[in-house]
């Protein structure tokens, strides 16, 4: 049988619902992806708007940083099971990698297409140079700071179920390979349809509301 | 009297990748203290270039401008801007848009609300001070932008063609709330324009620009009675006159006819007569 019907791969996931074994790898999952997720946005942001306006760092870091970008992000497992062995952290830090560089290239775009007037305005009403960046770039490019937030809750996602499938952990990615290892096709289909809505969620959810407002008060609705 | 704002042959060039735009060749004016002044000229002429090294945004390749006889070397809230687009910030409410100034400059929050409200019943608007901007109509943001910079107290007010994306008759209103602003408080105005009937209807003196390289063409007094309104006769036969010889580009002679305070119809066709045949040779 290539695949059970949608009724077997409902009565599996209410059990699997019942017996708690879901809930448990999805919160370990989302504690996961949560982590290291949070960890990118506060150092990506920042460093994408370094990477837009000081001209030392883009020559320095920037082409490191799109290098980066061209490589998938499990391919940092290897080097981080050297690093910190087998362990949660080895996680994380595929997470970060993967996700950390493409917000700050989104955030980097973003403030390099600002309209100058911004800055100027501020200048010229007595804003020291130190504060342009937390009162004027910062809020300025939130719509492309959300923009590379989305991107990189993406990859983030991405890469802790690559991490997942790759070695034993708890989470969703391991409940899949053990559906696999068990030859339980409706164990896998559900655990994938429990990856898809929470996917889904979160995109039209948390980010699709997010945008419009950003937008509509940035004045790009439509735009 | 000394000068409130001296521009001392300021020169700016901008080089391309294959040419060099000479946007200002040495532009010396002043401006005395309460004075309305309006510079014209055409697109590119470096009127924008100008304001941006009066606020001190840009440095002039040569030349200085001073303020009270003290060299600009950074921008400064004494030397506030209004932008053509008025650069508001859309992440703040039109309150927060005013107070920015005022709380980069220490003033306490609760202070610098209040004293938004103030500026903002200035420009009729203190019923819209909590709201977004992206609820304001374009008229209604040019006047959060002239609130927010009168907020400061500037010593000079700069604004770079405030009211050029606006409607005809939202802008005729902004004229007369400009003229009424500038007679209540006082201030010192440098305004821009690349249009002329502007620039009678609110100059105490006019500078006409030419452009590339971006110099003085024509500097005319504009006595007209005010509050002036862009229609009045007086504005419009000002204008036609100075349009005239932003065209013609000929300014010695119609500066000429300028001078001479009792000048007639007559004399004016003369001008533009001598101005013609210089033309034909
Ligand atoms: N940053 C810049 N780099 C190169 N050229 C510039 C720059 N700013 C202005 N220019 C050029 O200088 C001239 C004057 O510009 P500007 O001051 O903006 O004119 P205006 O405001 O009168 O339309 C134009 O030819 C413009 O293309
Ligand atoms: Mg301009």
């Amino acid at each position: 049988m290539l695949f059970p019907s949608p009724y077997r791969v409902g009565s599996t996931l209410i059990q699997e619902f019942r017996d708690g074994s879901l809930l448990n790898a999805t919160a370990i999952s989302l504690r996961r992806v949560l982590l290291g997720y949070s960890i990118s946005l506060v150092i990506g942001v920042p460093l994408g708007i370094v990477l837009a306006r000081v001209k030392f760092v883009e020559d320095t870091l920037g082409s490191l940083v799109s290098a980066f970008q061209s490589l998938p992000s499990i391919c940092w497992l290897p080097l981080a099971l050297l690093w910190f062995g087998l362990n949660d952290r080895a996680i994380l830090f595929v997470v970060v990698a993967g996700s950390l560089v493409s917000i700050a290239i989104a955030v980097q775009d973003g403030v390099k297409n600002l309209s100058p007037t911004y800055v100027r305005a501020a200048l010229t009403m007595g804003t020291p140079s130190w504060r342009i960046y937390t009162h004027v770039l910062l809020p300025a490019s939130l719509p492309s700071i959300l923009t590379g937030a989305k991107l990189g809750w993406g990859y983030a996602w991405r890469a802790l179920m690559s991490g997942e499938l790759l070695f034993v952990s708890l989470g969703l990615g391991q409940m899949l390979m053990q559906g696999r290892e068990l030859a339980d096709m409706s164990q896998v289909l559900s655990v994938m349809a429990v990856i898809m809505g929470l996917g889904l969620l979160t995109d039209r959810l948390i980010f699709g509301s997010l945008e419009r407002h950003v937008r509509r008060r940035w004045g790009l609705a439509g735009a | 009297m000394s000068a409130k704002l001296s521009i001392r042959n300021v020169a700016k060039r901008f080089s391309g990748q294959d040419h060099q735009v000479n946007a200002l060749s040495s532009v010396s004016f002043d401006v005395q203290a309460g004075e309305f002044l309006v510079l014209v000229g055409p697109s590119g002429c470096g009127k924008s270039t100008l304001l941006s090294i009066i606020a001190g945004l840009e440095k002039a390749d040569s030349g200085e401008v001073l303020v009270d006889g003290i060299p600009v070397t950074r921008p400064g809230p004494d030397r506030a801007l209004v932008f053509q687009d008025g650069a508001l910030f859309p992440w703040l409410n039109v309150r927060k848009n005013v107070e920015f100034g005022l709380r980069q400059k220490g003033v306490t929050a609760g202070e610098a609300s209040d004293r938004a409200i103030h500026f903002l019943e200035q420009v009729g608007l203190a019923k819209f001070a909590e709201n977004a901007l992206y609820t304001l109509s374009g008229g209604m943001r040019q006047r959060v932008a002239i609130a927010r910079v009168l907020s400061l107290e500037p010593e000079v007010l700069l604004m770079d063609e405030p009211f050029s994306a606006l409607d005809a008759i939202t802008r005729e209103d902004l004229y007369v709330e400009v003229q009424e602003l500038w007679q209540n408080r006082g201030a010192t105005i440098v305004f821009v324009t690349h249009n002329v009937r502007e620039a009678v209807t609110l100059g105490d003196r006019v500078i006409l620009l030419a452009s590339d390289p971006g110099r003085i063409q024509l500097e005319v007094p504009v006595d007209i009675l005010r509050p002036r309104h862009i229609d009045d006769v007086d504005v419009a036969r000002t204008a036609q006159l100075l349009s005239q010889s932003m065209r013609q580009g000929r300014e010695n002679i119609l500066q000429e006819v300028w001078n001479d305070e009792q000048f007639t119809e007559n004399d004016l066709l003369r001008g533009f007569d001598r101005l013609m045949g210089d033309y034909r040779q």
